[in-house]
């Protein structure tokens, strides 16, 4: 119905913004995702499981990609980055910048080229927790199912045994900079977010004391393509977990770090509590927070959870955390809101429920006016420009595809309009 | 049909050349399997590789293609062929093989020899999509005149869409109409604002796309996406009119405070809800409903009901808002009134809790987490709360002019009479006796509330828990069980009217889209790129009903006798009722009974040594096999995979095919079922299960033991465990022992 309707841009290939492409395409229109990762799936794919099904995100991932690879109307750009933008709504001229993955498409991921790499880098897509070499796959079900080489630690043509290995010359060693054009008639930034640093938090030890992790660590710890094969062992000595704590609004709700609820931490360190107790029958959670939000029938899962006589939930402020020098266990100060008085508690891992950060800057990016906070509000665009996801507001997954759903609506009207 | 001419294509690399004797597999092939081009290729993925099968396809006459690499999960834009033209078949040597078993083993070259075999029967007995293409109408009909349905009746106009809106009532708006002032929705969040619903209201009632059809009712809706007829009945008189798709944004009721006895609600006059303290507030003053005096001091009770087993087991998510916003009214009213807000917790998600910040730096607002202990009215017909003060650990007692009580939401969804807490599966409504051709069975019947869908499962959209009609995907929020109408608003899920607004435009686009797949004879979601249809051979139908009852999306009607009638635009494509059928009548041009039938039959069973068929889901199973062999695991060598679009299209009489050509065990392999189902197809992997709880009888007359079947679940991230659940159940089958029908 629209060949001759201009394309919509997506920025950002996470889950919302896959959503807002493939929804969009979907209903006839030709959608782009720029995607800054060399894989799509963004936050999502670093996820054990969603709440409150504890099902696997790449369940959802997998038909997405499977509804992108048979849809001719969506392009894709991994490695990508919107650079600028020109023009108005209908007519916007957006130039993407593509970054080398020195890895061309013929490669058919045999693995080879992974056998001989001499240089290993620590792996971003598990925080650190284990290491890759400098070719790598992101992850075993990265799409486009491709490899990448970083090139700040590839040692380049002075080694090149990656080249040699690959029977296919998928490796080009130097592969440049490009960039490309398009004309669209609409943008949509679902940029999402990034975990809060957690270092910000002094009194919280993260940092400093090895058996502090974030959320985001522990999904990995938990997953079976994790850094231990889905094991939860704490990082100082990969001792098993036993005895875990978790702190709440590790940075949300502070006027000294962010303003907001991040919406999602209450209901992921209750999931969380069942990676635990699933694995290890006599563990014991404690959950300090400030208030339990589990909104709408997402109840149903908090009242699971507290059913559990191992799973203890305090209201309680956790003023401190340090180490015990001998053990490496962490040791919690806490102020007992209910109970009055303070609370110490050690355990074998502290996790920090820590917050989402919206990934772009307050200011301006490439065509969109960013809030204070960091958030895109629709408030003030140019027409045309839309966000969706957690770039517009803190939200689980449900709620932001919800959005993301609409947001194809909004960029197809402004194509539709011209 | 043109004739079929197959061709097969070895690609012998990445290994597979290294593990695998070729030129066994290209004998399969040709001998064998009478395949009149088979070709290989070093790189088959490359250009020059699909090069090759490009030329065949031109100059050879080859219409069937079979690439026998990687998994089809991979290299799918390089072996991307005409789907109306061509058959496209991907043999896996490569995950399921090389990567998961031993080189050069005998074991391992059987595993590919037997996958070329099944390949290129799956890819002769397959034919291309023939589209059904018909006339459609492209109308959308929004149901409810709220701010739900006023945001999609306005967001499909603004794409070109004619809309129909149908609201009930006489005017538009709903409860936001009722609102005295909303909470903020933007920054700074820290004012309340007017309602926006009146502008809202007029631009709906401007916009000459939109047709607004007040004090109406949906007294039947029959037919399918596309074309649907719809009757509506407007105070005696009624309309037939034809829509594409369906909007359901009927919102949501408040839950009968009559039942909130015990906070004091019916007992003291100064106790009202949310919604009659709205009303109050509209009408200029907030005062005592027992004498009409100024009230001085409000006290909110949250969670009113909620959060609570005998109530409502759910959060509503709107009341803490609510509650600030009717506290922070209550001060702008009268600044010298305090507001005392008594919580389980403040559940202020997101941006929202700039809002409770706000709420918070008032002195006047008192916040605490706190339980109701009792009420009594005082002589001065004010009433006193006692409150546990959970922060202070102390009970105290607060007395308050009024009492606002903040009570939930129940979706409209819900027939009068019925409690979100105590609802039947899927559907509401009074069980009835009901013939049948196994007798007489209870059958519930359901009770219509707004749609009255004429098909033959419901006539409303069956609910997950509490009634409400929602999607049970994280993934996916628009997934629908009646394709074509999708729920929006409060009445699929407790949210406020901000969120409404987003949902409403979710569910527009999706209605849009549906009537856009459609109109290409394509499905909707999940099967989005899928141009077959089920076909029935009627003629040979025993009016069994199973396909009827076990489809997922209600799409077959029946007639009187029992017969299935179709409506294809409903269909997902899921082949639940091809598994369904005993007469195995229902097929696809790409997938049939027959068709797996006869990939069991081309399997080579040995004559000796315990051998299992696997039936695995394609959308999980599959993955997870590729995940393992990413990983390079080794699976045990006696398994054949066979994919299927879900294992809900499971037939019995394969049971019967692999058990009676002497293989020794079946093993499904598909999704989570039960309540929280990860099945694509809602209940495919449940129907299989339902099925193979009946495999006995098809068993008994082999003299067979049903353990040699067995259903297990898996996610597609669970690979890991995959070694370990062959392992175990070939041992299980190696102890029953070998197939009798071994060798014969």
């Amino acid at each position: 119905m629209s060949d001759d309707n201009k394309a919509i841009l997506v920025v950002g290939g996470g889950i919302s913004g896959i959503t807002t492409a493939v929804e969009a395409a979907e209903a006839g229109y030709n959608t782009i995702i720029v995607e800054r990762n060399p894989y799509l799936g963004g936050r999502v794919a670093q996820l054990n499981r969603y709440f409150p099904k504890l099902c696997p995100p790449y369940c959802g991932l997998e038909m997405n990609f499977r509804r992108i690879k048979t849809n001719p109307k969506i392009t894709v750009y991994t490695m990508s980055e919107l650079e600028s933008v020109s023009g108005s709504e209908g007519n916007f001229t957006a130039r993407i910048r593509k970054n080398p993955r020195l890895v061309n498409e013929k490669c058919t991921a045999c693995d080879k080229c992974v056998e001989v790499c001499p240089v290993e880098r620590p792996n971003e897509f598990n925080f650190g927790l284990d290491k890759t070499k400098a070719i790598y796959m992101p992850h075993e079900m990265s799409f486009p199912m491709r490899y990448v080489i970083d090139k700040n630690v590839c040692t380049g043509s002075s080694c090149a045994k990656c080249v040699e290995a690959c029977k296919y010359n998928a490796i080009d060693l130097d592969m440049k900079t490009d960039s490309v054009e398009v004309n669209v008639g609409s943008i949509v930034f679902a940029t999402g977010w990034n975990p809060y640093n957690a270092e910000n938090m002094d009194n919280l030890g993260f940092g400093k004391i090895q058996n502090v992790v974030t959320n985001m660590m522990m999904e990995r710890l938990s997953a079976p393509n994790g850094p231990t094969k889905g094991k939860i062992l704490r990082p100082s000595d990969n001792k098993e977990v036993k005895n875990i704590a978790f702190v709440q609004c590790a940075g949300s709700r502070d006027e000294n770090h962010l303003i907001h609820c991040s919406a999602i931490c209450c209901m992921a360190s209750l999931k969380q509590a069942t990676y635990i107790r699933e694995k290890a029958p006599d563990s014991n959670v404690s959950i300090y927070y400030i208030d339990l939000r589990a909104p709408g029938k997402y109840e149903t899962f908090l009242k699971k959870v507290d059913e559990d006589e191992n799973v203890k939930m305090i209201k309680g402020k956790v003023a401190k955390i340090e180490e015990d020098s001998a053990t490496g266990d962490p040791v919690l100060t806490v102020e007992d809101v209910e109970g009055g008085g303070k609370i110490h508690q050690t355990v074998d891992m502290v996790v920090l429920a820590t917050g989402m950060e919206p990934s772009l800057k307050a200011g301006a990016a490439p065509g969109v006016k960013v809030e204070e906070n960091g958030f895109i509000s629709l408030n003030g665009q140019s027409g045309g420009v839309y966000s969706t996801g957690v770039a517009k507001s803190p939200g689980d997954v449900t709620t932001s595809l919800q959005d993301a759903t609409g947001a194809a609506l909004k960029s197809i009207q402004s194509v539709v309009r011209r | 049909m043109s004739e079929n001419k197959i061709g097969v294509y070895i690609c012998t690399d990445c290994g597979i050349g290294d593990a695998l004797d070729v030129e066994k597999l290209q004998q399969v092939a040709t001998g064998e399997m009478r395949a009149p081009v088979c070709k290989t290729h070093p790189f088959l993925c490359s250009d020059e590789g699909v090069n090759v099968i490009k030329e065949d396809l031109n100059n050879e006459g080859v219409n069937k293609i079979v690439v026998a690499a990687c998994s089809q999960r991979v290299n799918q834009d390089a072996f991307d062929f005409d789907t109306l033209k061509y058959v496209t078949e991907r043999v896996n040597l490569r995950e399921h093989v090389v990567w998961t078993q031993p080189p050069n083993e005998e074991t391992t070259q059987l595993i590919a020899d037997d996958n070329l075999r099944m390949g290129i029967t799956r890819a002769g007995k397959a034919e291309p999509a023939v589209p059904n293409i018909m006339d459609i109408n492209r109308t959308i009909m929004v149901v409810g005149g709220g701010v739900t349905g006023l945001t999609s009746a306005l967001e499909c106009a603004n794409a070109g869409q004619e809309v129909v809106l149908v609201e009930k009532s006489s005017e538009l708006g709903g409860w936001s109409k009722k609102m005295y002032k909303g909470y903020p929705t933007a920054e700074p969040y820290s004012e309340l604002t007017k309602p926006a619903i009146d502008k809202k209201i007029e631009a709906v009632k401007g916009n000459d796309k939109i047709k607004v059809h007040t004090n109406t009712e949906i007294s039947q809706i029959e037919g399918q996406p596309g074309m649907f007829n719809v009757t509506l009945g407007n105070n005696g008189s009624s309309e037939t009119i034809t829509i594409g798709a369906v909007v359901v944004a009927t919102g949501w009721k408040p839950y009968d405070p009559s039942k909130l006895e015990h906070l004091g609600y019916g007992k003291y006059k100064n106790v009202v809800t949310n919604v009659e303290m709205e009303e109050m507030a509209s009408k200029g003053a907030i005062s005592r409903p027992s004498d009409g005096k100024k009230a001085e001091s409000v006290l909110f009770v949250q969670c009113a009901g909620q959060r609570d087993a005998e109530h409502l087991p759910y959060c509503s998510s709107v009341c803490c808002n609510v509650s600030l916003k009717q506290a922070k009214y209550v001060r702008e009213l009268n600044p010298d009134a305090g507001a005392y807000i008594i919580y389980k917790d403040m559940r202020t998600p997101g941006l929202y809790e700039n809002f409770y910040k706000a709420a918070q730096d008032d002195d006047g607002i008192f916040l605490t987490k706190g339980e109701i202990l009792g009420m009594e009215e005082a002589s001065d017909g004010s009433i006193e709360v006692n409150v546990n003060h959970q922060l202070l650990g102390k009970e105290m007692k607060i007395k308050a002019d009024v009492v606002v009580l903040a009570a939930g939401m129940v979706t409209n969804l819900l027939p009068e009479g019925y409690e979100p807490n105590n609802l039947t599966e899927e559907y509401v409504g009074v069980m009835e006796q009901k013939e049948t051709q196994d007798g007489v069975i209870e059958e519930l019947m359901p009770t219509p509330t707004t749609l009255h869908l004429k098909y033959r499962q419901s006539p409303e959209l069956p609910h997950l828990k509490y009634g409400f009609p929602d999607s049970h995907f994280i993934c996916f929020p628009y997934e629908t069980r009646r394709t074509g109408i999708y729920a929006a608003g409060a009445v699929r899920h407790p949210m406020d009217s901000n969120q409404s607004v987003n949902d409403a435009t979710g569910a527009a686009l999706k209605a849009i889209q549906c009537l856009e797949q459609t109109s290409q004879g394509k499905a909707v979601h999940p099967r989005t790129w899928d141009q077959t249809f089920p076909e029935f051979r009627l003629d040979s139908c025993t009016q069994c009903r199973r396909c009827t009852v076990e489809c997922p999306f209600g799409v077959l009607d029946e007639d009187e006798k029992g017969t299935p009638k179709e409506n294809p635009y409903r269909c997902r494509r899921c082949g639940t009722c091809m598994g369904a059928c005993p007469q195995r009548i229902i097929s696809f041009k790409d997938y049939t009974v027959d068709m797996i039938s006869s990939m069991i039959k081309a399997i080579q069973v040995p004559d000796e040594g315990t051998f299992i068929v696997c039936l695995i889901c394609e959308n999980d199973a599959y993955p997870a096999i590729d995940m393992a062999a990413l990983n390079r695991m080794n699976l045990n060598p006696h398994f054949r995979f066979i994919s299927l679009r879900c294992l809900g299209g499971t037939n019995l009489v394969w049971v019967a095919d692999a058990l009676s050509k002497g293989i020794d065990g079946l093993l499904l392999v598909g999704c989570q079922y039960g309540d929280d189902y990860q099945c694509h197809y809602i209940k495919g992997s449940k129907m299989a299960s339902e099925r193979l709880g009946k495999v006995q009888e098809t068993l008994d007359r082999l003299m067979l033991e049903a353990e040699r079947v067995e259903q297990v679940q898996l996610a597609i991230n669970e690979w890991d465990k995959l070694p370990q659940i062959m392992e175990d159940f070939y041992k299980k089958i190696d102890d029953i022992g070998a197939n009798p029908y071994k060798g014969f």
